[in-house]
């Protein structure tokens, strides 16, 4: 049995009502239906916004985070005034605004595989919109295990993807990615960095695809990935196979229930901020500060050439990450070296990369440039 | 000659391109033609043992070379080649 509508309710969704692919009885079933919305960031924030003021019954939001200004250039759901706020909580204030008439339930954690079935089963879709692989496979499998359709979607700076990964009638998102890359090969939006209307773009798309699947309606995006390229303004489609060999939905799955996805992916689960390079291999900025005074130096920064105009620490050498190991003939490794970057995780990639090629005096800036900023440099921007 | 698409993560070793000219009559020498002109990409693209990386796809037209015969999948001219890479991003992590 489905809801009725409210006489209040007729009127907010009536230019739904009046939509015959939709039309009160998909109305009652929007109302009727829960979605389980992975991350309340980027992708989360459109996606919660539309979901709610289509009627969606019940939404479910996880995410451990606060807000911080540097969200607001794209994470639209939350605002300057709940700055330092929980992200759930601050957009479940929003989306209680937007539509007092639904449910949100909040989970303000982090999804693991202890939670992840727990928290996942009371919802008739997956919305994955997280930003880091240790996630992505916890929620394909979860959705998985579960026989639920897993709106997903990945972007980076000006590319996206979107697909609905539903094991029941297609492929799984390790039908096309078996393996996530190996750490440090595919930069991370923090360190990267994104559009910010690329993240509204791509899911108000994904809000379309959940939309269409919980009301049965059109040809959702199974089997089929879309690429969009913002710069291009390029939309690309390509089919997805079922792959035969797939280890959590092919005939021979040999994983049958949720496993450790961090050390699956080789990284811990979020690139904190803080980047180490682990014990003995960091030094903090005021320490950093301290031995400038009386010693030299190399000072290795490894971040891209533009953001040495936000900022930059005087004599550093600068060689990118990604082509540090083509010019390591440019440093010396006899040299006592600090390498460092934004927030410290690149700098602690090319700390490895340096120890596996000889250089076993170099350390790590601890919390990067933006720790400098922070602790010993405070006319330098934080990024 | 072929168009090959490269994605925003692996064009820095493209010189920024966003396609490029490819020549071969199958994958595996369209790709070998890929990192003779741009051999930064080639570590993002294969393991050392000169194998395709297995996070990254390849399409020829809409297809997966996967899904038709890997590497030695032929190329024609004038068809359309795509990598497809594992992105992360999605919701920002500070
Ligand atoms: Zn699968």
């Amino acid at each position: 049995m489905l809801p009725e509508l409210s006489r209040d309710e007729i009127l907010r969704y009536s230019r739904h009502l009046l939509i015959p692919e939709v039309g009160l009885e998909g109305q009652r079933k929007l109302k009727n239906s829960s979605v389980l919305i992975i991350g309340t960031g980027g992708l989360g924030s459109p996606v919660a916004l539309y979901l709610a003021a289509a009627g969606v019954g019940r939404l479910g939001l996880v995410d451990y985070d606060v807000v911080d200004s540097s969200n607001l250039q794209r994470q639209v759901i939350h605002g300057t005034s709940t700055i330092g706020k929980l992200k759930v909580e601050s957009a479940k204030a929003k989306l209680l605004d937007l539509n007092p008439d639904i449910q949100v339930d909040v989970f303000n954690e982090s999804l693991t595989s202890e939670n992840a079935l727990r928290i996942a089963r009371d919802f008739d879709l997956i919305l994955d919109g997280t930003d880091n692989f240790p996630t992505r496979y916890l929620t394909n499998d979860v959705a998985v295990f579960l026989g639920k359709p897993n709106v997903y979607a990945s972007i980076y700076r000006f590319d996206g993807q979107v697909s609905v990964f539903y094991a029941k009638e297609g492929p799984c998102y390790r039908c096309l990615f078996p393996e996530p890359p190996p750490p440090g090969l595919v930069p991370s939006c923090a360190e990267g960095g994104v559009l910010g209307v690329l993240p509204g773009t791509i899911g108000t798309l994904q809000a379309t695809e959940a939309l269409k699947i919980l009301l049965g309606i059109g040809e959702p995006l199974i089997g089929k990935l879309l690429l969009y390229n913002a710069l291009d303004m390029s939309f690309d489609f390509v089919k997805l196979k079922k792959n035969p060999n797939c280890r959590v939905c092919g005939p021979n799955a040999d994983i049958k229930e949720l496993i450790d996805y961090e050390e699956f992916c080789g990284v811990p689960s979020h690139d904190h901020d803080e980047g180490s390079a682990g014990a003995g291999l960091d030094i903090t900025a005021p320490e950093l500060a301290e031995r400038m005074k009386t010693n030299h130096l190399k000072l290795l920064d490894v971040r891209e050439p533009h953001e040495l105009e936000i900022s930059a620490l005087q004599n550093a050498v600068n060689i990118p990450l990604g082509e540090l190991a083509g010019r390591l003939s440019e440093l010396d490794s006899a040299d006592e070296m600090v390498v460092f970057c934004k927030g410290g995780s690149r700098s602690a990639r090319a700390l490895e990369l340096l120890a596996s090629a000889g250089f076993k005096k170099a350390k790590n800036l601890k919390g990067g440039i933006n720790a400098w900023a922070r602790e010993v440099d405070k006319d330098l921007p934080v990024y | 000659m072929t168009i090959l698409r490269i994605p925003t993560p692996l064009r820095p070793y493209t010189n920024g391109k966003n396609e490029v000219n490819v020549s071969g009559a199958n994958i595996s020498e369209a790709l070998n033609d890929l990192t003779n002109q741009f051999p930064n990409i080639k570590p993002h693209l294969f393991n050392e043992g000169g194998e395709l990386r297995p996070f990254v796809n390849i399409f020829i037209g809409e297809n997966n070379i996967k899904d038709l015969q890997g590497v030695d999948t032929p190329v024609k001219d004038g068809e359309r080649l795509m990598l497809i890479p594992s992105i992360a991003g999605g919701m920002h992590v500070a």
